[in-house]
């Protein structure tokens, strides 16, 4: 691996470095967007007492789900956690600490961290728990929160397309929490549908520019979904 | 008689004018989109980032790459623009969504919410409900006027702990449609059939009842 080529073969090699008690922060929305196999290898690392940011948690059995099995996660970042009985469990024994952060409060932290804002006032939880023991100012006759922005040791994101560069492109709505998570890991890897060459991709279509990204692997997906609607048609 | 969610929705929805960009919630204020009242546009903006939802898909549309927030699988409208969470909650939090609906557990009359944690119960989280009532220039709230116990929902000062201060300006419910001003609760409409003794006895907060209360229209 020399020079811009971020491409790397295995699993192992897109994970070395992880180790207990590191951050970690997790593109995706529900499972839309996720990692599948960078989580997977996690999970064969049996990394500990990991921190772990991400909107959600997985479901049982499933994206970052298969984390609680082993108790590999310490404290959970997340905006949202109802989907998964383990991590029911896990929160009453004690086993499990939650942060629980407003959805965009969560976005913006990610954007902040990864662009050098070590934190950013909003009006988002002003006078509810998510406020407690925050500094609060008023601004303009409007009450704010100081939120600070949260990097990563690790970030792990899932894009569509990919050049070795790094570059990277999402589809659909599976961008999601991706391009922020990707801008706040000291180690950002992304596991993509697809490989092209250089200049494949539209310089102007490129969501993340490939500065963030240290590492890129092609994986395979299930893609499940999580509720499947359907009309006539 | 109450109204059914799906009425509740059909009142909501004529809140809605040409050209608002709408943030729908999960429950009843998903049902808003299919009242869209006739001659009117409206985009409705999904926050994990879609401006421009469609219908659910046809078995051949499905794709799991396409999703509402309420992890449905969804489409895209032509003209439909696709974006990061961050990017999402910029336009949320910006003040730039027109409408917002959402359902709660309790308001009260100086618009206080609370709509995302029970004490005692699991707390699942508040997703973005707190970005949404944060930064909507315009929030309506949809829930029934009092729990199966009969207790009112509509209160002077919530009890459970809130999700936003000061920004509920409307509140559509199985009974009636009111708006939170100056500390209280201004009666507009009742539903058909419903007296404003019952709508009365079912506000736990302050109750402003001025002249006659017209019944809701449905078209």
């Amino acid at each position: 691996m020399a020079g811009f080529n971020k491409v790397v073969h295995s699993y192992e090699d897109a994970m070395a470095g992880l180790q207990d008690g590191m951050t970690v922060i997790a593109g995706g929305f529900g499972l839309c967007g996720i990692p599948e196999g960078l989580i997977a290898r996690i999970k064969e690392m049996k990394t500990k007492d990991l921190t772990v940011v991400s909107n959600n948690c997985g479901v049982d059995g499933f994206g970052l789900g298969i984390l609680l099995e082993d108790r590999q996660i310490k404290k959970m970042v997340a905006s949202y956690v109802g989907e998964n009985a383990l991590f029911e469990k896990q929160l009453l024994n004690g086993e499990l600490e939650v942060e629980l952060t407003p959805q965009g409060t969560l976005a913006e932290k990610m954007r902040a961290g990864g662009a050098g804002i070590p934190a950013f006032f909003t009006a988002t939880g002003y006078g509810t728990p998510v406020a407690e023991g925050k500094e609060t100012r008023e601004i303009d006759g409007r009450h704010y929160v100081l939120e600070p922005a949260i990097t990563g040791d690790f970030a792990i994101v899932r894009a569509w397309k990919a050049d070795r560069y790094g570059n990277l492109v999402f589809r659909h709505t599976s961008m999601n929490f991706n391009p922020m998570a990707a801008t706040a890991g000291k180690i950002t890897v992304a596991e993509v549908e697809e490989i092209v060459e250089p200049g494949e991709l539209d310089p102007s279509q490129i969501h993340t520019p490939g500065i963030y990204v240290q590492r890129v692997i092609k994986g395979n997906f299930e893609k499940r979904i999580e509720r499947r609607m359907v009309r006539q048609g | 008689m109450a109204l059914s969610r799906e009425q509740v929705a059909m009142r909501v929805a004529q809140e809605l004018q040409d050209g608002y960009y709408v943030n729908l919630g999960i429950g009843i204020p998903t049902l808003v989109a299919n009242y869209v009242p006739a001659g009117i546009e409206v985009m409705l903006q999904s926050e994990n980032g879609l401006l421009g939802m469609g219908p659910y898909p046809t078995e051949a549309e499905l794709d799991a790459d396409m999703i509402n927030a309420g992890k449905e699988t969804v489409t895209a409208i032509k003209g439909a623009a696709i974006f990061s969470s961050a990017e999402s909650f910029a336009m949320i939090r910006g003040g730039h969504v027109d409408l917002t609906v959402l359902g709660a557990f309790e308001v009260d009359q100086n618009g206080n919410i609370a709509s995302w944690m029970i004490p005692g119960k699991l707390v699942k989280g508040m997703g973005g409900a707190m970005d949404l009532v944060a930064g909507a220039q315009n929030i309506v709230v949809t829930m029934t006027h009092a729990d199966k116990y009969g207790n009112s929902k509509l209160l002077s000062d919530c009890t459970l702990p809130l999700t936003g201060v000061g920004c509920v300006k409307k509140i559509v419910t199985d009974l009636a449609v009111l708006e939170v001003r100056e500390g209280a609760f201004h009666l507009l409409e009742r539903a058909p059939g419903i007296s404003v003794e019952e709508i009365q006895q079912k506000t736990a907060g302050k109750l402003v009842i001025t002249g006659d209360i017209p019944e809701m229209v449905f078209n």
